[in-house]
């Protein structure tokens, strides 16, 4: 049998703040394999962020056992195993679309002559081909954010962090750049996890649904998703589409009234 | 054009009411002087008198500005009264006092940024070190490198980097600190370094606010080594026009020092302001 990439075991996370402790994560159990696409959803304070920080070794769980690609997230973030999508692009606007694309090339020390290249496959793969040259504030915001996904495709990573990439753009782009990321994800066969409060982007995204709930942070539901791998957006209108929705929905409700 | 009316309005007021003030403090000396002569003073003739007296309490606009004319343009740069020659005197000790406090202010700010016990060690000696006045350390600091054998430029210049390398310091220590707790973490996510994060991140990010702070700071410099120039009895630069004018009662030469200062320091405020429009422009930082 296959060994997950990632693996979480009873992972707990206690923060120690000035108003006692937070409980943000408790009892967390799952499997990712290899070229899944996990959503985590669920209300603020659910842990989703927190549990995504983990498996980037950005938080450190204080019990329980955590393994990408079979090392501690810490080994793996050294190893440089994934590419981490914020909410906000956060480009730097001293440099320019290409340079920004270069930057994490630029730290892990790629060869020179390898970079330009890799810039000019990762500007293609997100449709952003031409606009290399382009400063980030000449960009519109679904661009920039397209440009940050590109900048954490650039160096091959097998997995794929993004919390809530789109979370701050309008339902029109974010529809476009959903249709995107799932074309994007099938070419690339990355592993993704993917932080949404929307329960349509989740369910259309995902082979791999978690629903969490607050307070303790924690998994009440993992769907796994029966929709093809082929997913036009009109699917969303499918009746399996508002089968798999519905228990979204239901699973949260569960975890709101508990 | 639309600027330049209120500005050419406002400099209009001042300088009447400059002449004004001039006619009314000058006109006792011109009035005492003339009951000495027991002569009798017409209007026209006080008036006359008080805008053009050798040492008048305040001088008349034109002359401040025909002794600068004198002392810049009519005077060789190499004579011992032109303004030019002393100007120069002061702007090398200025400049060398602001690239000695900003390379301190910058190194400062990149330690306090970087050092959990300078952090909380540095900032309290450097606010301190900007509340006692500079006239009462000029004077020390201008003594014991004399008593060391050094003199001349050097002392001048520790002065005006004295006062000049603090808002390089406050302001790199802000700028240092501007990326954010995402952009942070970002670059942990490459793996990067301590210098890695330094030299991508943190460094551009404090552009903006490293040019707030040299146009302070370039200001300051000049203040301090005028400042510098007065207690060590200095017979070069604008601080030593200063002095000498109030030793022998030169309101003239009082006040076109004075403006000779104040428009190197526009001049240099300007050129740090220019620097700072074309390097923000070529990082893609402008406004």
């Amino acid at each position: 049998m296959k060994k997950p990439v990632i693996d979480a075991r009873g992972v707990d996370l206690t923060f120690q703040t000035n108003d006692g402790p937070v409980h943000a994560l408790k009892d967390v159990n799952l499997e990712i394999n290899k070229g899944d696409f996990v959503s985590f959803i669920g209300p603020s304070g659910c842990g989703k962020t927190t549990f995504l920080r983990c498996i980037a070794a950005l938080e450190t769980p204080t019990g329980g056992a955590l393994t990408v690609n079979g090392l501690t997230p810490d080994e793996a973030r050294k190893a440089r195993s994934y590419g981490y999508v914020f909410q906000a692009a956060g480009l730097y606007p001293w440099r320019t679309i290409a340079g920004n694309i270069r930057l994490p090339l630029e730290i892990m020390d790629f060869p020179k002559d390898e970079i330009a290249g890799r810039v000019e496959k990762v500007l293609e793969l997100v449709d952003l081909k031409g606009f290399g040259k382009k400063f980030p504030w000449q960009l519109s915001g679904g661009m920039q954010q397209r440009a940050s996904i590109a900048r954490a495709l650039a160096f091959d990573a097998e997995i794929l962090l993004m919390d809530e990439p789109f979370g701050a753009l309008d339902e029109i782009v974010r529809d476009k750049l959903n249709e995107e990321l799932l074309k994007l994800w099938a070419r690339t066969n990355k592993t993704i996890g993917f932080v949404t409060h929307s329960i349509p982007e989740a369910v259309y995204l995902s082979t791999k649904i978690v629903v969490m709930s607050p307070r303790p942070g924690r998994i009440t539901d993992v769907i796994e998703s029966t929709l093809p791998k082929e997913r036009p957006l009109e699917i969303r209108d499918s009746e399996e589409f508002i089968k798999i929705a519905h228990r979204v929905r239901e699973g949260l409700r569960a975890g709101h009234d508990a | 054009m639309n600027k330049i009316i209120p500005v050419l309005t406002m400099l209009a007021v001042i300088v009447v009411l400059w002449y004004a003030a001039a006619v009314k403090m000058n006109s006792q000396w011109a009035m005492d002087q003339a009951a000495r002569a027991e002569v009798e003073l017409t209007f026209g003739e006080l008036v006359k008198d008080t805008l053009s007296q050798d040492r008048p309490k305040l001088p008349a606009p034109h002359q401040v500005v025909a002794e600068l004319w004198e002392t810049t343009v009519e005077k060789k740069i190499t004579s011992k009264r032109s303004l030019v020659y002393h100007g120069w005197i002061t702007l090398s000790a200025t400049m060398l006092g602001f690239g000695i406090g900003t390379v301190a202010g910058i190194a400062l700010a990149v330690g306090i940024v970087h050092n959990k016990a300078m952090d909380l060690g540095v900032m309290p000696w450097a606010i301190a070190s900007q509340t006692i006045p500079i006239l009462a350390i000029a004077p020390m600091i201008i003594v014991v490198l004399n008593s060391m054998g050094i003199s001349g430029l050097i002392p001048k210049a520790i002065i005006a980097a004295y006062l000049s390398f603090f808002p390089v310091v406050v302001g790199m220590v802000k700028g240092l600190r501007a990326p954010d707790a995402m952009q942070l973490d970002l670059m942990k996510t490459y793996n990067a370094s301590g210098g890695e994060t330094f030299w991508k991140l943190r460094l551009p990010s404090s552009m903006p606010y490293l040019f707030a702070s040299l146009k302070v700071a370039v200001a300051a410099a000049l203040v301090g080594t005028i400042v510098a120039e007065l207690p060590s009895g200095a017979v070069r630069g604008l601080g030593a026009r200063l002095l000498s004018g109030s030793y022998y009662g030169q309101t003239i030469q009082i006040w076109s020092a004075l403006f000779a200062a104040a428009a190197l320091a526009a001049a240099l405020v300007i050129i740090v302001g220019i620097l700072e429009k074309v390097v923000l422009k070529r990082m893609g930082m402008a406004k």
